[in-house]
């Protein structure tokens, strides 16, 4: 990352293998290490891990749910 | 790769599509909005396993495909001017205006660049101080963030060699627009996820209640397109209409309030025509009077030409989700990526382009050539 005035913040995003210069001008708070949404060369959106996963958890619940109807008499 | 692998799992894929099976009791029409979805669910044939009784109405979410005839003939006018440089996304070069595409003005010498970011262009104006540089700022809100910056970047230059031809347009007016119309069959929507991470999803709650459509943010991955549907069905079936975020990894309700400022700073909501649906009063953006210095419509001198689209070409309809592009008597035919008759068959949003690269569908009965 580079740039102190934060509408220059440059970052090298990496796009599964390709690594590209990125504005992060309108995510200030992105930290390295952090996903995010680039369009047109700008970081829009950081990632939130926790989001991510729920659904997956929905799925796991919905498997339950499924199982269960199969056990019950 | 790490929150795109997944997203992308058949096995998944196959149980959330079950699910909509199992609660699915009557027919629906269900909109998706942006043509990164169209593309995702025809690449990934999600349409094909949903149940028959659920249609997949492809919405006019192609910026490149909307922008109006009469602006791309502008481009293609300033992009023949001597001493200009004129940049652009690359996918607006070979969008066909009434006579020319700005492929084929770069081919006859003229200085046309693809750019990836609009601060590429800023970057050329800087190199370029005895050129003129255009930008074709296409795009909605998703794109506004980023020529807003650099409209801003370049105010801060003192540039005086930079100006951006605009055709910003905005998402809630069209469906505005759409649900207003007679022939309209949408009872949902599936909101566009890039746009919301700009804007949020506040705007739609009024759609939903005047309406009565369930509108649900959804992402772009087959998971993500899979689950807005399973959430819209859901509301379908017990006659909820509300505002539900499916794209929670990335939206916020508010979405980025850094963009959004920006955005009023630097632009003015204005009518805007989309092409294929005619005006939307307040459905674009345009530069502010602080920034008309770089507005390329006020700085070149244009004349109002009348524009002609090649009869044969239905897009508009297909960008108002009233026919899919195999209704079409032109397309594989007469239309194709390498000679298009519209700017839906170009894009890499447009549905026509979509249904020709993953469905090798042809039309019945092709028309003859001249």
């Amino acid at each position: 990352m580079s740039g102190d005035d934060p509408l220059e913040r440059m970052g090298r995003v990496n796009f599964g293998g390709i690594i590209k210069e990125a504005s992060l001008a309108f995510v200030p708070d992105a930290k390295i290490g952090d996903y995010v949404i680039v369009h047109v060369g700008f970081a829009l959106s950081t990632l939130d891990e926790e989001e991510a996963r729920k659904v997956f958890d929905y799925l796991d619940r919905m498997e339950d749910l499924a199982e269960l109807k199969e056990a019950s008499p | 790769m790490k929150f795109l692998d997944e997203y992308r799992d058949a096995g998944l894929a196959r149980k959330i599509a079950g699910e909509i099976h199992r609660i699915t009791t009557m027919p629906w029409a269900i909109m998706e909005v942006c043509g990164g979805q169209t593309h995702a669910i025809v690449k990934f044939g999600i349409d094909e396993l949903l149940p028959r009784q659920i249609t997949l109405i492809h919405g006019p979410g192609c910026p490149v495909c909307v922008t109006p005839l009469e602006i791309i003939d502008k481009a293609l006018e300033i992009a023949s001017l001597p001493n200009v440089i004129f940049t652009s996304f690359g996918d607006m070069l070979r969008v066909p205006g009434s006579a020319a595409d700005l492929l084929s003005i770069k081919a006859r010498g003229h200085d046309v660049r693809i750019v990836y970011s609009p601060l590429d262009a800023v970057r050329i104006a800087v190199q370029n101080p005895g050129k003129e540089i255009v930008f074709f700022g296409v795009g909605f809100e998703t794109t506004a963030p980023a020529t807003a910056l650099a409209v801003f970047r370049a105010a801060q230059l003192g540039l005086t060699n930079f100006s951006m031809l605009i055709s910003h347009v905005l998402v809630p007016p069209a469906i505005e627009a759409l649900m207003s119309s007679p022939n309209c069959r949408v009872q949902a929507f599936l909101a566009a996820g890039h746009v919301c991470t700009v804007m949020g999803f506040e705007e739609y709650f009024p759609l939903a209640r005047k309406y009565h459509v369930p509108i649900v943010v959804t992402g772009f991955e087959p998971l993500d397109i899979l689950q807005g549907i399973l959430m819209t069905v859901t509301q379908l079936e017990s006659g909820r209409a509300e505002v539900e975020n499916q794209y929670t990894r990335a939206v916020r309700r508010d979405g980025n309030q850094h963009a959004r400022d920006l955005i009023g700073k630097i632009f003015r909501i204005v009518p805007r025509r989309w092409r294929g649906m005619g005006e939307i009063p307040r459905s674009g953006l345009g530069l502010s009077d602080a920034y008309a210095a770089f507005d390329a419509e006020k700085k070149f001198d244009l004349a109002e030409r009348p524009v002609e689209e090649p009869k044969e070409c239905i897009a508009g309809t297909i960008l108002q989700g009233l026919k899919k592009p195999c209704d079409c008597p032109a397309f594989g035919t007469l239309c194709t990526p390498e000679h298009p008759l519209g700017a839906t068959m170009v894009s890499s949003e447009g549905a026509c382009a979509a249904y020709y690269r993953y469905r090798h569908i042809v039309a019945a009965e092709p028309v003859n050539s001249k």
